[in-house]
């Protein structure tokens, strides 16, 4: 058991190294060269001396072996650099747009859940015939909506057309109905696709057929041996998920207009600003990897085959 | 381990009395209508790639004066935009930049993604560690990340914007390739085949790449798809062809500024991009089956 | 006679396909008194299992009564509501089923589910529940009860999942037990203890027992009247005795001859030739395996195995599960690298062989598996899949190539339109025979056949049997046989070792061994091979005749 989380937590830490450097790699050594850009550009009316001086002070001058050990001094005590074209620190951008952006993921997380556990429990009633069909389909529709064009299309409907939600000064709620929804639909797509498949593969099994024979009515086994069985790989994906939540919020964001990690993002694409997307690309891929090794620890507390497996076994 | 197969099968036993392999006209005629209608859809959107002047005869690009925000007529069946385009010919006209990079993007993430997941596969060992911790990291990273940090090192545009998608996919495919290869070395008919004197290379000729591809295959259908949802969403933030290209997430994010007023400039290029997909999944999910 | 507990009368069931109808069950009518057994006999496709299935009102979802009576104590419930039907489930009627790997859930205690069939059907409060739950697991073996009841399915071996599930069956003391092939992915003596559980409790309580059953040995042994099904139909059905004695049908006769447990010894070729001609000398055979996660510790599977084969002989190797008979056999043909040990075939020390000549090697000697599915590569035909082996060595021109791929499937006694086949349009049978034909294809001295006929219904192994037997007159070849079924080596073996957790527990020529064993675990084998002590039919000389 020890050596299976030594191993997990192992493989955590290599991805976040491999990461780490890649985007260092990619980011900041091979354009290197956000200042020059910025500062370079005539309108500053900076002679060469000075801008070698700015780079110093960035830390751009150095060996680059010296900057990939400097940053990652620096992203261990939380310090992600300086956001070149705001000339703020990023972590400072950062406390101010995380927070929304977790908020809608979050929500919509939430919101996704629960339209997946409605979809799985009425494709799975009895007597639903031919609509389960088409409820079984569902998932390969929303999988297949652009989630852009979703969020406009939302506001079109419901605010255009229906006029249910104000467009121009929404309450607090009324402003996040949209996005959640907008991002919700994709993501419940794939879970309950995984969760449908797993709940016709469970029902499928052996001891459902015995569950059944002991006099269990459908319901019964849907809910007391079904459900278990079938949400445990659906947690993994669930976990998965977290990259295409965040690239969802990224994209809702900019199609409704709030501020957070998308706008940050935009910008820092714009303009080049390597450091941000940096951070923003490193956080990500922690926060990612965090989360997925929670499910992995969780899953043999979860499961008991898992932790007499990884016992003997792994 | 005792060896009676599960008892009877008589559900298996009508199966096997099946022929073995109709021939493809019965074939054909099995053929489902949504697999069909799928096949034809990407069929057509094809087709405007390389002919866009036989289904439309207006322009992609230009308008006609005095034509702004029409309604979808007789004339001009999706209607117009404000600059008096028609939107039918510009959906038609913006096919080859959709489907030109989603085939870039597949072809890179199919290329890289199968030789890595193939290598790691076949070879085991430190390399497969090292393969497998590579690919971990960048299936880390959310995808739309990912591609504008790779799009922020080669620049905007087109072919850009679709080497970044494909290269998001390398890990999917990677991934999928390495398990296919592991399960089918893990089967009895490998074995025997290294048992009958066979060597690695020709082992993996005859029986392991043959037998991993399929689903290798159904993933790149559905990675089409996604490739044209992925490239669409980076032309509506605006980092693909620049206007007036009308490439459909472009259509889309210009059709956003008449929201109020001319509802199909958003909603028809939508509808035809999920379409796509649709179909794109729908393939996918028929190669998938035919493996089985 | 007492009026019948359950009677079918009539039964047609049919499966959708598609968009026809498959009908498997063409009016098979049957009864089961009071207290009686009643064994449903069958191969593959015979209909047992979903006549069964129809009894409990748990046809697949494409399944479906099309006509006939399902009548328990006098009431006809094939037309019944599941609504109707869950009331009797586990309370009248109850179910033993086939494979207790996975016919327990895998997230739930055992004792939960166990206390679950009295939930259902509001058998007393909490405490009196968890009583029974105790009661019951002491009941069919299962101590402490108290432990048992708390661990998971996992934690326990395939006989006491087994055991469980029996306890599930009888806790509401039903009317009827439906034992679906309950043994048949048991070990046999693990299936004699089962079996001999299932009477003890049956007799206890009066119940009936409707079993299911491929093993002709089993439903000799435990059951007072056979119904023997062939295609959805019934051939015969009568007292065990009557019918084991006189079968009045001529498959029943066919299943009879072909049952290796029921069957008399073959008449053995004698073997000419050098006693010191030998094709395998195994010696100190020896393989440890790492345990994963343990470090440096190892799993021994195979301790010190010693034998030696003649050439133009059948030697088996008999052992249960993780015995490591299995080891044994992928050591000897090169796919494993023992501890210790010299393993000499055709004189070449097999140890000692790596890279190119291992490869070589391999033309001597060739392994033929269990699984008939899964050791054909489904993408090639049936001629890609025996000319394979001739396109690893020597090149020779591709007109000799497809000569001598004819004249294989000839010998294996496949049809030539077969070539173009591919796996999944051939029955197990005949995949087995392409295997088979695959292995031959290279010309080798040696054949190991691990568990080659144990997937195949009986008169398919005897089909392949006798084949095997026929090729290794007519080709003088050595066969190391590897099993766990002790009718089919005794049948077809010359000489014999029995393995038990990795050991050699008794060795030598197979009469003297199974009439005289060395060790207990020989004797327990030999005596719990279901069907023993039947009438024996005589044999009958006719029913190998009739190949696919």
């Amino acid at each position: 058991m020890i050596r299976y989380i030594l191993g997990r937590v192992g493989q955590a830490l290599a991805v976040l190294v491999v990461t780490f450097t890649a985007a260092f790699v990619l980011l900041q050594a091979l354009p290197g060269d956000a200042i020059m850009i910025k500062f370079m550009s005539p309108e500053m009316g900076l002679s060469a001396e000075q801008v070698a001086e700015i780079r110093a002070s960035y830390g751009a001058d150095l060996p680059i072996w010296e900057q990939y050990l400097k940053t990652v001094g620096n992203f261990l005590s939380g310090n992600f650099g300086y956001s070149i074209q705001a000339g703020v620190p990023v972590r400072h951008q950062l406390a101010v747009n995380l927070p929304p952006t977790l908020q809608l993921a979050g929500l919509a997380f939430l919101a996704a859940v629960l339209l997946t556990v409605v979809l799985a429990a009425m494709s799975n009633m009895v007597g639903m015939g031919r609509l389960r069909g088409a409820l079984q389909s569902l998932p390969s529709l929303f999988i297949s909506i652009p989630v852009f064009w979703l969020g406009i299309m939302l506001i079109q409907i419901f605010s255009f057309q229906l006029g249910l939600v104000s467009v121009i000064s929404p309450g607090p709620v009324e402003k996040l109905v949209l996005p959640v929804a907008t991002l919700a639909i994709p993501i419940s797509a794939p879970l309950a696709q995984v969760l449908m498949r797993n709940i016709d593969e469970v029902l499928a099994q052996p001891f459902v057929a015995v569950a059944r024979a002991k006099g269990a009515s459908r319901s019964w086994v849907l809910w007391r041996h079904v459900a278990r069985n079938a949400v445990l790989p659906t947690l993994t994906i669930a976990g998965i998920l977290f990259g295409e939540l965040l690239a969802g919020a990224v994209v809702t964001e900019a199609v409704f207009g709030l501020s957070g990690l998308g706008g940050l993002t935009y910008q820092a694409v714009n303009n080049h600003d390597t450091a941000v997307l940096q951070a923003i690309v490193v956080i990500s891929a922690f926060a990612f990897v965090t989360i997925n090794l929670v499910v992995d620890l969780l899953y043999p507390v979860v499961d008991p085959r898992l932790g007499h497996r990884v016992a003997t076994t792994t | 381990m005792t060896s009676r197969e599960t008892g009877e099968d008589d559900l298996a036993l009508i199966v096997e009395a099946l022929p073995a392999r109709p021939p493809w006209t019965a074939r054909l005629k099995r053929l489902s209508p949504s697999l069909a209608l799928s096949c034809l859809v990407i069929a057509l959107v094809f087709t405007w790639t390389l002919l866009p002047q036989l289904f439309t005869g207006y322009s992609g690009t230009e308008g006609v004066p005095g034509e702004q925000l029409q309604p979808p007529s007789a004339e001009h069946v999706l209607g117009t935009d404000g600059l008096g385009r028609d939107l039918y010919a510009r959906i038609v006209y913006g096919a080859r930049y959709s489907l030109s990079g989603a085939f870039v993007a597949v072809a890179v993430g199919l290329l890289f993604g199968t030789l890595l997941g193939l290598i790691a596969g076949s070879r085991g060992g430190w390399l497969e560690a090292l393969i497998m911790r590579l690919v971990d990291s960048l299936l880390a990273v959310p995808s739309l990340l990912l591609s504008l940090s790779i799009i922020v090192l080669l620049g905007f545009g087109t072919i850009n914007v679709a080497i970044a998608v494909g290269a998001v996919s390398v890990a999917r495919f990677a991934r999928l390739a390495r398990s296919e290869v592991v399960r089918v070395r893990r089967s009895d008919y490998v074995e025997a085949a290294f048992g009958s004197g066979g060597t690695f290379w020709a082992v993996l000729r005859r029986h392991v790449l043959p037998n991993s591809l399929t689903s290798v295959i159904a993933l790149a259908a559905l990675q089409f798809g996604s490739a044209i949802l992925a490239i669409s969403t980076l032309g509506f933030l605006g980092y693909g062809a620049p206007p007036p290209t009308p490439e459909w997430g472009l259509l889309i994010a210009e059709g956003r500024n008449y929201l109020s007023r001319a509802w199909w400039l958003t909603a028809a290029p939508g509808l035809v991009v999920v379409l796509v997909v649709l179909a794109a999944d729908r393939i996918s999910k028929s190669i998938q089956r035919s493996g089985a | 006679m007492t009026a019948p507990l359950l009677e079918v009368d009539d039964l047609a069931i049919a499966y959708r396909m598609g968009d026809h109808e498959q009908r498997v069950v063409h009016g098979v009518s049957f009864h089961v008194a009071p207290g009686e057994v009643v064994a449903l006999v069958g191969e593959s496709g015979s209909g047992k299992t979903t006549t069964a299935q129809a009894v409990l009102g748990l046809l697949a979802g494409n399944g479906r009564i099309e006509r006939g009576a399902i009548r328990l104590s006098g009431t006809d419930i094939a037309g019944w509501s599941q609504r109707r039907l869950d009331a009797i489930r586990g309370a009248v009627v109850s179910l033993i089923p086939q494979d207790p790997g996975s016919s327990l859930n895998p997230v739930r205690t055992v004792g939960s589910q166990l206390a679950e069939v009295m939930q259902i059907h509001k058998r007393g409060d909490r405490k009196a529940i968890r009583t029974r739950v105790l009661d019951l697991l002491t009941r069919v073996g299962l101590m402490p009860a108290e432990m048992r009841a708390r661990q998971y399915p996992h934690e326990l071996s395939g006989g006491m999942r087994q055991r469980v599930l029996i306890a599930i069956a009888v806790a509401l003391k039903p009317k009827l037990i439906i034992a679906d092939e309950p043994t048949s992915a048991l070990d046999v003596t693990v299936q004699r203890r089962i079996l001999d559980l299932i009477d003890e409790l049956r007799r206890e309580n009066g119940t009936s027992v409707l079993l299911v059953t491929h093993d002709l040995g089993v439903a000799a042994d435990r059951a007072d009247r056979l119904v023997v099904l062939q295609g959805g139909r019934i051939q015969e059905q009568g007292p065990v005795k009557d019918v084991l004695a006189a079968p009045a049908s001529a498959y029943t006769r066919r299943l009879l001859s072909d049952a290796p447990s029921l069957a008399k010894p073959r008449l053995r070729r004698s073997v000419g030739g050098d006693a010191t001609d030998l094709a395998i000398e195994v010696d100190g055979l020896t393989q440890d395996f790492p345990i994963a996660g343990g470090g440096a510790k190892t799993f021994r599977a195979l301790d010190g195995l010693s034998f030696k084969v003649r050439r133009g002989t059948t030697h088996a190797v008999v052992g249960e599960s993780g015995s490591g008979k299995t080891t044994a056999a992928r050591s000897i043909v090169g796919f494993l690298k023992p501890t210790a040990g010299r393993i000499l075939v055709d004189g070449m020390d097999v140890t000692t062989l790596r890279g190119e000549a291992l490869r070589r090697f391999r033309r001597h000697i060739q392994l033929v598996y269990q699984n008939p599915f899964g050791s054909l590569d489904p993408r090639q035909t049936v001629f890609h899949i025996v000319e394979e082996p001739l396109l690893n060595f020597e090149p020779i021109a591709a007109a000799d190539r497809a000569r001598k791929v004819r004249d294989m499937i000839g010998r294996v006694g496949l049809p030539e339109a077969f070539l173009t086949r591919h796996p999944r349009g051939l029955s197990g049978g005949q995949r087995q025979r392409v295997a088979i034909a695959r292995a031959l294809v290279l010309g080798p001295r040696v054949l190991v056949l691990d568990e080659a006929v144990s997937a195949l219904d009986v008169t398919v192994q005897a089909q392949i049997l006798a084949l095997l037997d026929e090729l290794q007159g007519t080709l003088g070849l050595t066969y190391l046989f590897v099993s766990h079924d002790l009718a089919v080596v005794q049948q077809i073996s010359d000489t014999v070792s029995v393995i038990h957790k990795g050991r050699q527990v008794d060795g030598g020529p197979v009469e003297r061994v199974f009439a005289r064993p060395d060790s207990d675990y020989t004797r327990d084998l030999i005596e719990a091979i279901p069907g023993r002590g039947m009438p024996v039919l005589a044999s009958n000389p006719d029913s190998r005749a009739g190949f696919i």
